[in-house]
């Protein structure tokens, strides 16, 4: 279980996130939703270890999270915005490397590579060189390097921006699947519809704060109009309609 | 765990490097082509024959037996190559850059000189000598052989011995050993190794930008792996491939140029290693002081050529003004060249490759304490 408690961080003077607490359960996908620069890939680096919070602390399975080298880690997996992969190896090699990063080598390391493979999709692609993907099939590789190690806990930044419709559907089967075998996910996205389809729990954040903290039904619920209006109505009621650039 | 993570970052460092055809070819190909050129222009690998001669245009406008001897003279002379031509031939061909020296011969040359040397008060004839102003030792040279000559022909027209310093001068090029020719290829691919291992280390320290802005550094750092070893197995994969560089431009000028390590063996690969970890250290530095590739590119090569420059991997350090041989011990590669010298074509010990090892290993320590210290870890 992720559970992050009053977690804070800073940058100069504008303050990026501000007392989020937040919690994540085995075989649960919770969303995390906020207009551009609402804080989400910050709070997201703090789970991942890439940033330090100044206040706050990460607890994974109860225990805190601190240091770069802690063991902890190995029990997060993380698939970034980017795609964060090497076009010039092939996925099999990109993989090698990144399970290596967690300990993996010999027959283990070959097993996780099959696995994670097979899950996206791209078994038959393997020795390919990444540059020869499409943007879904490299979407798709960014998501296995990601749970290559088995993690309890997933963090996904928005793992789906520019990918076709197939594309994102088989990585919407992925992640069921993989809370079916109760792993914790936590998925920040700007889709409504893929929080709607997904998410057991939402969390919208603005301004670096928690505004809300429900399930699908308890956001609806909240607004004027109940169940009749769409998500990102109730979004848009939520953090405003201003422009965030 | 520690051990695992630590190979894996190197392999894919390495097979990065390996996978990308352009860093391949600047780093093996490149300077073997240019350190061929330099090295052949530069002495060669030693055949005499190969050495280079001083191109002199001579117009005999006297036609006298005496000044037919001078050019004949000069003609036979080995340090020279002697075009005949007409005055204004002479001065054409060394505007155009075609002779080092043009020499003419005034008409009553012999006459006058033979005249002037009998009587001190008879005007003496005045020998023209044109000299391409980029090539003044040549011209230097080119005047003393022509001056002998003339000597050597007035002394035979007069019927003397021809004159010869009481003296005999041995002259003997230090290198490796006895009858051991210089090799010019030897420094000019210490020097071109060196830039282009640092240009290795340049490719490597922007690759770690790249993969910051690609979103790899997060992943990365994501990891249960310590700074130490993320730094620490990037040290160890620049190190490996700048030494790869290194080696296989000396590899290449051993078996096509006769190369050899005429001194320590252990010397050379002590300074080997400490250049190639020097260069990682930079590789860093580019790391943590660049903001993006491209404008970190720009400034690290330049750095590097002002670098390579200032070290001797052009041209060597000697020919430099003598304040600017002491500026130049704070530039690592002058440290690098020197080391490789000495433990190549000048054949020294092991003795000689301690100061250059200690002082390569120093920079290497700076470079990498000042990249920890500036290098940006976190990101949102």
């Amino acid at each position: 279980m992720l559970e992050i408690r009053n977690v804070r961080k800073t940058y100069g003077s504008l303050v990026a996130v501000d007392d989020v607490s937040l919690t994540v359960e085995p075989g649960r996908l919770t969303g995390l939703l906020g207009p551009n620069g609402a804080g989400k890939t910050t709070t997201v680096s703090m789970i991942a270890g890439l940033i330090a919070p100044e206040r706050g602390c990460v607890l994974v399975n109860g225990h805190p999270l601190s240091g770069d080298a802690d063991p902890l880690k190995k029990k997060i997996g993380l698939v970034p915005q980017d795609l964060a992969l090497y076009d010039e190896l092939s996925a099999r090699e990109n993989l090698k490397f990144f399970g290596g990063l967690y300990g993996l080598a010999g027959l283990a390391l070959e097993d996780a590579m099959k696995s994670a493979l097979t899950l996206v999709g791209l078994i038959d692609r393997a020795r390919d060189k990444v540059k020869t993907f499409s943007g879904g099939m490299k979407r798709r590789l960014n998501l296995a390097a990601g749970l290559l190690h088995d993690p309890d806990i997933l963090l996904l930044d928005e793992p789906t921006v520019g990918v076709d419709p197939q594309s994102r559907n088989a990585i919407f089967d992925n992640l069921e699947g993989l809370k079916r075998r109760g792993k914790a996910l936590l998925y920040t996205t700007h889709y409504m519809e893929e929080a709607e389809r997904l998410a057991d729990r939402i969390v919208v954040i603005d301004g670096g704060k928690v505004i809300a903290n429900d399930t699908l039904a308890g956001l609806h619920a909240r607004v004027p109009g109940g169940g009749n209006v769409s998500l990102e109505s109730v979004f848009l009621t939520l953090t405003g309609r201003s422009l965030r650039d | 765990m520690g051990l695992t993570a630590f190979l894996a970052m190197v392999r894919k460092d390495l097979l990065l490097f390996m996978s990308d055809r352009r860093a391949v070819i600047v780093a093996f190909a490149v300077p073997i082509f240019i350190g061929s050129f330099i090295g052949s222009i530069t002495g060669g690998s030693g055949n005499r024959s190969d050495r280079p001669r001083v191109k002199v245009a001579i117009a005999d406008e006297d036609g006298s037996t005496m000044s037919k001897a001078i050019v004949a003279n000069a003609l036979a002379d080995a340090s020279l190559t002697v075009t005949a031509v007409n005055g204004a031939e002479a001065k054409d061909r060394v505007r155009k850059g075609d002779s080092a020296v043009g020499i003419v011969i005034p008409p009553g040359f012999g006459d006058g000189s033979l005249q002037a040397l009998r009587n001190r008060d008879a005007a003496r004839p005045q020998l023209s000598i044109f000299y391409d102003p980029s090539r003044q030792i040549e011209a230097q040279l080119a005047q003393g052989v022509m001056t002998q000559h003339i000597i050597g022909a007035l002394s035979t027209a007069l019927n003397l011995p021809r004159p010869s310093p009481p003296f005999t001068v041995s002259t003997e090029p230090l290198t490796s050993g006895d009858n051991v020719p210089y090799n010019g290829y030897a420094h000019a691919f210490a020097g071109m190794g060196i830039q282009f291992l640092l240009f290795s280390a340049l490719n490597l320290g922007i690759e770690m930008l790249v993969e910051r802005e690609k979103g790899l550094w997060s992943r990365l750092r994501s990891a249960p792996v310590s700074r130490f070893l993320i730094v620490s197995a990037k040290i160890a994969s620049i190190t490996i491939i700048s030494l790869m560089t290194l080696l296989v431009s000396f590899g290449f000028a051993m078996f096509m140029f006769k190369v050899r390590i005429a001194g320590s063996v252990i010397g050379f690969f002590a300074v080997a290693i400490a250049c190639s970890m020097m260069a990682a250290g930079f590789g860093l530095l580019i790391a943590a002081i660049g903001n993006s590739p491209k404008t970190a590119r720009g400034v690290s090569t330049l750095a590097t050529l002002v670098m390579v420059m200032l070290g001797g991997a052009w041209v060597p350090t000697f020919v430099f003004p003598k304040w600017l041989q002491n500026v130049t011990v704070v530039v690592p590669v002058r440290w690098a060249v020197d080391g490789l010298d000495a433990t190549t074509w000048r054949g020294l010990g092991l003795s000689s490759a301690v100061m250059p090892t200690l002082a390569l290993l120093g920079f290497a320590a700076v470079f990498t304490a000042i990249s920890l210290a500036r290098f940006k870890w976190e990101e949102a």
